[in-house]
């Protein structure tokens, strides 16, 4: 299957492992991946800080780079979610955009979407002997409505350690601009989170967001935890030939 | 001069207290409040444990109906049929109201229906009065204005009784104490009962039934004294005029049958058509607010009934900015709120700062779409609302009425960005969709932070330093994605050949262009 990558702007900038993770995993399954260079951002960011005009143009610029792909692959289920939840309240209804917005919608697809829906595979023939606990980021799970997708792709992953997470719906506290606006309660809450994260004793946390791992992340590191983060793409990816390194 | 109390002095303690009572006017924005609460240890504590438990329970027990979702549905689609008629079932309300032997007043704002009930009051004579726990009450702040004509309202839900004693302020919904816990209850009692009424008991300990115990005792000698009672409603049947009240303690039915007159302050938005729609809130209700399949009382009252119960009635309708509300075609789904709180017991933000932050009767998820819509986003305090919220969405998903509440609050976050000010923001948010506006510039700006990226600091100064002062910052790559991309990334791998191995560093980044 033809493929179009929407790497999504905080991967291209600073995860670019990621995107090349999703490209060597598809390739390895056999598919094409197009990356239309044309794309930016989807206007999550713009949109949830009530910056509406701002979050028009970029989502317009989204539609007409992807009008015409087979299938839109989002390594982020924050913008995935972006684009079929958010984009029929930013367009005007009967609009131009709005009608072409909900015709790509059904297209746009998270990783582990693409994989499970779309590809049909939950076992990628993946390896990485590594102890794991995953976080299912807030998009994910309730506008996405992932579900067990990316458990089920992690449970076939062979040398793996799955753990559980405590309280693992809970929002790890990112939430954009609320990160910054909001710091000491975005704080609180990613103190939280990392406390839950280190009580698995996992070596590695995994998410389908980059943007939650971040955060999560950047706290974890703060606090020496000795705990890494990969988005679930890079898990997907690793083989024995060539194993993820952390 | 109140009524002789059961200490010597009570009655001038007690107004005292009650003119000195707290209140929310001249809070702190949101994000400096917040600051303060998620530093309180012991507030921490209390409510993790207090808002994990109801929401435990509340899972249980929605998850024991099969056709919870249905039910949601129908909760959602009666509140905005009525809304959208909502002229047309207050008139009917106010009639078969009136027809029951009761009075409709209609009061545009607080001040007005302050002013109604303190005439109300005034004119029996009385100068002390009961409440049963009401939300509208608390909005208009109804307890101050009586205290400045010498009426002293005294609250009877025991959660309120707490708040009341300690002249502290409700910071949840339903449970107004949460933010205490049994311990601190104990000394609030032991110190402050004896300038209200009936004393707590000498070497009163902090086991819950013993704090019961002691407010039981308190509570008892009010209610049998007092004549008048004030109460909210939790709905208003249109049909029949009867108002509806859900509570778990008792205390609640002791107001609203002992007093000779009640008089209730109920929003505009609490109507519903009929019983038949009611029943599908009385499912709703309990469930969602505190985790029981059925509240332990729910007392009905049509008009007056001769011999029986209040001979004097008075319905006290409020609108107080939910007309305003209800003209926001995206905002005017917080009107279909029954205060449930379920979106405060699940709110990540709301466990971690308690319900003082959010400057309002109306904390939580919901108080951050409601407050700014009923008292605007003028002041610094209500345009912080809209952005206290990582906009998880869990609130949504635990709606009882599908209110979509990160949906209104990107909405308000809208009004707020578009009002004047905030000029470092527009200026950050206009340079990064200027960036985001084109491939090429995306690009450029990419090259600069790559270029960059060993002379960024672990911690940044100035606005910056609201995430490093917490996080470290992920390092920034060599390369783009679309760098790399362009690079090597396009072209189809040799078998074999691995196209993630991001291999020579520094690679001319336009050289993989086709």
């Amino acid at each position: 299957m033809r493929i179009a990558l929407f790497i999504t702007c905080v991967n291209d900038t600073l995860y670019p492992r990621t995107g090349r993770a999703v490209v060597r995993l598809l390739r390895r399954l056999g598919h094409e991946v197009v990356f239309p260079e044309a794309q930016t951002c989807c206007g999550q960011l713009h949109y949830n800080t009530g910056y509406r005009r701002e979050a028009q143009k970029l989502a317009v610029r989204f539609v007409e780079t992807f009008a015409d792909a087979d299938a839109v692959l989002a390594p982020s289920g924050s913008c995935a979610a972006m684009v079929r939840d958010n984009y029929p309240r930013l367009c005007a209804p009967g609009s131009r955009l709005d009608r072409a917005a909900a015709e790509l919608a059904p297209r746009v697809h998270d990783l582990s979407e693409l994989l499970v829906d779309v590809l049909g595979v939950t076992d990628v023939g993946a390896y990485f002997p590594h102890t794991v606990t995953y976080h299912p980021t807030c998009h994910g799970l309730r506008l996405l409505k992932l579900r067990d997708r990316p458990y089920r792709l992690l449970r076939n992953v062979r040398g793996i350690d799955l753990r559980e997470l405590e309280g693992s719906a809970e929002c790890c506290g990112f939430g954009g601009t609320f990160a910054m606006k909001n710091a000491d309660v975005s704080a609180a809450m990613a103190a939280d989170k990392a406390r839950n994260v280190a009580a698995t004793g996992a070596e590695v946390l995994c998410a389908v967001d980059n943007s939650c791992l971040m955060h999560i992340g950047g706290t974890l590191r703060r606090q020496r935890a000795g705990v890494a983060t990969v988005h679930l793409a890079e898990i997907l990816a690793s083989t024995e030939q060539e194993p993820a390194r952390l | 001069m109140s009524p002789d109390h059961s200490s010597p002095g009570a009655g001038h303690a007690a107004q005292d207290r009650a003119a000195g009572h707290a209140t929310f006017l001249g809070m702190l924005p949101f994000p400096e409040a917040a600051e303060r609460a998620v530093g309180d240890s012991q507030l921490r504590h209390n409510l993790r444990m207090a808002t994990r438990t109801i929401r435990h329970k509340r899972e249980e027990v929605v998850g024991e109906l099969d056709d919870w979702s249905a039910l949601r549905a129908a909760g959602k689609a009666v509140k905005d049929r009525t809304l959208r008629h909502l002229d047309t079932y207050l008139e009917r309300l106010e009639a078969a109201v009136t027809a029951a032997g009761g009075r409709v007043h209609w009061a545009a704002d607080a001040a007005e229906a302050n002013e109604i009930v303190t005439g109300l009051v005034r004119a029996t004579g009385e100068t002390d009065v009961v409440k049963v726990k009401s939300m509208a009450t608390q909005e208009i702040e109804l307890n101050e204005a009586l205290a400045q004509a010498g009426i002293i309202a005294y609250e009877t839900d025991l959660a309120e009784l707490i708040v009341q004693l300690s002249d502290d302020l409700p910071s949840h919904i339903l449970v107004p104490a949460i933010h205490r816990n049994r311990a601190e209850i104990r000394e609030i009692f032991r110190d402050r009962m004896a300038a209200w009424g009936v004393a707590a008991p000498e070497g009163l300990g902090d086991d819950p039934r013993a704090l019961a115990e002691a407010a039981r005792v308190h509570l008892r000698e009010r209610f049998l004294r007092s004549r008048v009672a004030i109460s909210g409603a939790n709905f208003a049947v249109a049909d029949t005029g009867t108002m509806v009240v859900l509570e778990s303690e008792g205390n609640g039915r002791m107001c609203l049958t002992l007093p000779q007159t009640l008089i209730s302050v109920v929003g505009i938005e609490k109507v519903v058509p009929t019983w038949s729609d009611l029943e599908v809130f009385l499912q709703l209700l309990p469930r969602s607010s505190t985790g029981e399949r059925m509240n332990p009382y729910t007392s009905t009252w049509t008009g007056v009934a001769p011999g029986d119960g209040p001979q004097e009635f008075h319905l006290v309708l409020l609108d107080n900015g939910r007309s305003d509300v209800l003209a926001d075609e995206v905002g005017r789904q917080a009107l279909r709120c029954i205060r449930c709180s379920a979106c405060l017991n699940i709110c990540p933000v709301y466990e971690r700062t308690g319900g003082h932050a959010y400057g309002s009767v109306y904390p939580g998820p919901i108080g951050a779409i409601l407050t700014p819509q009923l008292r605007g986003t003028a002041s610094a305090q209500e345009a912080s609302l809209p952005y206290a919220s990582s906009l998880c969405g869990a609130c949504y998903e635990v709606c009882p009425v599908a209110i979509d509440i990160p949906e209104v609050l990107v909405h308000l976050r809208e009004e707020v960005a578009a009002s004047p000010g905030h000029r470092a923001e527009k200026a950050a948010m206009g340079a990064a969709g200027w960036v985001l506006g084109g491939e090429r510039r995306l690009g450029a700006a990419q090259r600069a932070a790559s270029a960059a990226r060993s002379v960024v600091p672990r911690r940044m100064p100035g606005p910056a330093s609201a995430w490093t002062d917490t996080r470290d910052i992920p390092e920034i790559p060599e390369e783009s994605f679309r760098a790399w991309w362009r690079r090597e990334g396009a072209a189809e791998p040799a078998p074999g050949a691995d196209p993630a191995e991001p291999g020579r560093s520094g690679g001319d980044e336009e050289g993989g262009r086709r």
